[in-house]
């Protein structure tokens, strides 16, 4: 079975008149344009949902990839934004990329252990 | 039972309320008038401000009180872009560090977007500390009119880097706007500054009074109307009785802080030891030892942080959080985002001066069972939505 679902370009949020030159450095790192996307074995969808429930998903179902595998999960809540990759430094795991999509963002995730 | 707010209101101190009842029978009327009743009150203003600037280290003419630490730093920013934007040609520039207070942040993004000024906000690292490199090196692009770095972070409490700051804006000619609302009456105000900025309610004072200090020389206009108040800087007459207060409660809070300091550092380090221990999946931010004394923040993994200021709140503890369901935005704290740290069950700690060290054991008690607590209550409503139809895609 394979997503339907065609994968939107990811797009940079528009910042009026404001610099964040290194704003969030320790937040998600910039989608890398043109090059494949690695593909998700589990997508675990949490539109909708507050944190910490996107984070309770994804720490809850991890363990279903194989190591090297990617979790995506799909989140609108602004504060999954900082939390997703923050979830991931505390817990060693591996942060691949955000991106935007028409409402919320895709975050991918590889277990690394 | 303990109230541990106090980076939001330090509880006004015994001095301050004490100056403000006697104020009010004495320091009521306009200062600016000849009768006795008005020379009265600018007697008091006057010994006021007097007080205050010893305690900053600036001139008293320097120094003007606004209505609170908001509209200081309206006017601190605009006031310095405003004035030197003429002289600059083309658009100016402005640069803060990313985790100021939204204060400041705002003033910023009004400028970008009612002028064409162009704004950097310039990054952090993991303990909230300005990356100077990054600071200077925006300070010295052409046409900057204003660099802003607060003393020490309100959410955070790490001390900022405002030495190596100040040197990078007497290098490039930038004036440096000192937000030390955190720290006044804490710590020693840094060198180096051109604007100040403060609010009263921080330190002991009553809510409804900031400073503005603009050092001689400094270029600064009136963004607002004009008024002749306050040495042309503020409009609207002073309210008497609780700038009186607020000189009050700094001096007292000053010459305190020798016994004082030593006490909230000790309580802060034994709850920044003690959370990670009895807390499984906490993390506690900030400098361990550049840090402002009375302030500690940590957030727990799985925890949503409303759930959690009102399970503390019924055992009786008052504290705050960055977490974006306890903001008034529903934005998760900037502050924490800028760091890449965890928004969600986000609690700060500030201890008020007369804290109870029996108050900090008794929270450290209560801490982990309301964490246990709230975890199993979001994961049980987690698992019961689950239970409706998969909404996952498995390849």
């Amino acid at each position: 079975m394979s997503r339907q679902q065609p994968r939107p370009r990811p797009t940079q949020p528009a910042e009026a008149g404001i610099r964040r030159s290194a704003l969030g450095r320790g937040g998600p790192p910039s989608p890398v344009i043109g090059q494949p996307l690695p593909s998700p074995t589990l997508t675990l969808d949490a539109l909708g949902k507050k944190c910490p429930i996107p984070i309770i998903m994804l720490a809850e179902r991890i363990g279903e990839v194989r190591v090297g595998q990617i979790v995506e999960v799909l989140a609108d809540d602004p504060a999954a934004k900082t939390d997703l990759p923050a979830w991931c430094a505390l817990k060693s795991q591996e942060f691949v990329q955000a991106s935007a999509l028409p409402t919320g963002w895709s975050f991918l995730v590889r277990r690394s252990y | 039972m303990a109230y541990f707010d106090a980076a939001s209101a330090e509880p006004l101190h015994p001095s301050a309320r004490e100056a403000l009842l006697a104020a009010l029978d004495d320091g009521w009327a306009d200062p600016a008038r000849l009768h006795r009743e008005g020379r009265r009150a600018q007697l008091l203003l006057d010994g006021a401000r007097e007080a205050v600037a010893a305690e900053l280290g600036c001139r008293p003419d320097e120094l003007s009180f606004t209505s609170s630490g908001t509209q200081a730093v309206h006017l601190a920013v605009l006031g310095t872009v405003q004035a030197r934007q003429s002289a600059a040609r083309g658009p100016g520039h402005l640069v803060a560090s990313a985790v100021e207070h939204s204060s400041v942040l705002n003033a910023a993004d009004w400028l970008a977007r009612t002028t064409a000024t162009a704004v950097t906000l310039t990054g952090v690292d993991g303990l909230g500390r300005a990356d100077v490199a990054e600071f200077a090196a925006a300070v010295r692009r052409e046409r900057t009119l204003l660099a802003c770095l607060q003393s020490a972070n309100h959410e955070v409490g790490t001390l900022q880097p405002a030495a190596e700051a100040a040197a990078a804006c007497r290098a490039a000619g930038v004036p440096l706007m000192v937000d030390i609302a955190a720290s006044a009456g804490r710590l020693p105000v840094p060198d180096g500054w051109s604007l100040l900025t403060a609010s009263a309610r921080k330190w002991g004072g009553p809510a409804g009074v900031g400073l503005l200090v603009v050092r001689k020389g400094i270029r600064w206009r009136e963004p607002f109307p004009a008024d002749d108040r306050e040495h042309h800087r503020v409009p609207g007459v002073p309210n008497v009785p609780a700038v009186l207060a607020a000189a009050a409660a700094l001096e007292s809070a000053s010459r305190e802080r020798g016994s004082e300091d030593a006490a909230l550092r000790a309580l802060v380090a034994r709850i920044r030891a003690a959370v990670p221990r009895a807390v499984p999946d906490s993390v506690v931010y900030g400098d361990p030892d550049a840090r402002l004394p009375h302030i500690v923040t940590f957030s727990c993994l799985y925890v949503d942080g409303e759930a959690l200021v009102t399970e503390l709140d019924r055992a009786g503890f008052s504290v705050s959080s960055g977490s974006a369901c306890v903001a008034d935005t529903r934005q998760p704290s900037h502050v924490l985002a800028a760091m890449g740290a965890l928004t969600h069950g986000n609690v700060r700690v500030s201890l008020p001066r007369d804290v109870r060290a029996e108050s900090v054991v008794e929270f450290l008690d209560v801490l982990p069972p309301i964490v246990a607590k709230v975890r199993e209550t979001v994961r049980a409503a987690n698992a019961s939505r689950s239970a409706e139809p998969p909404q996952e895609v498995t390849t």
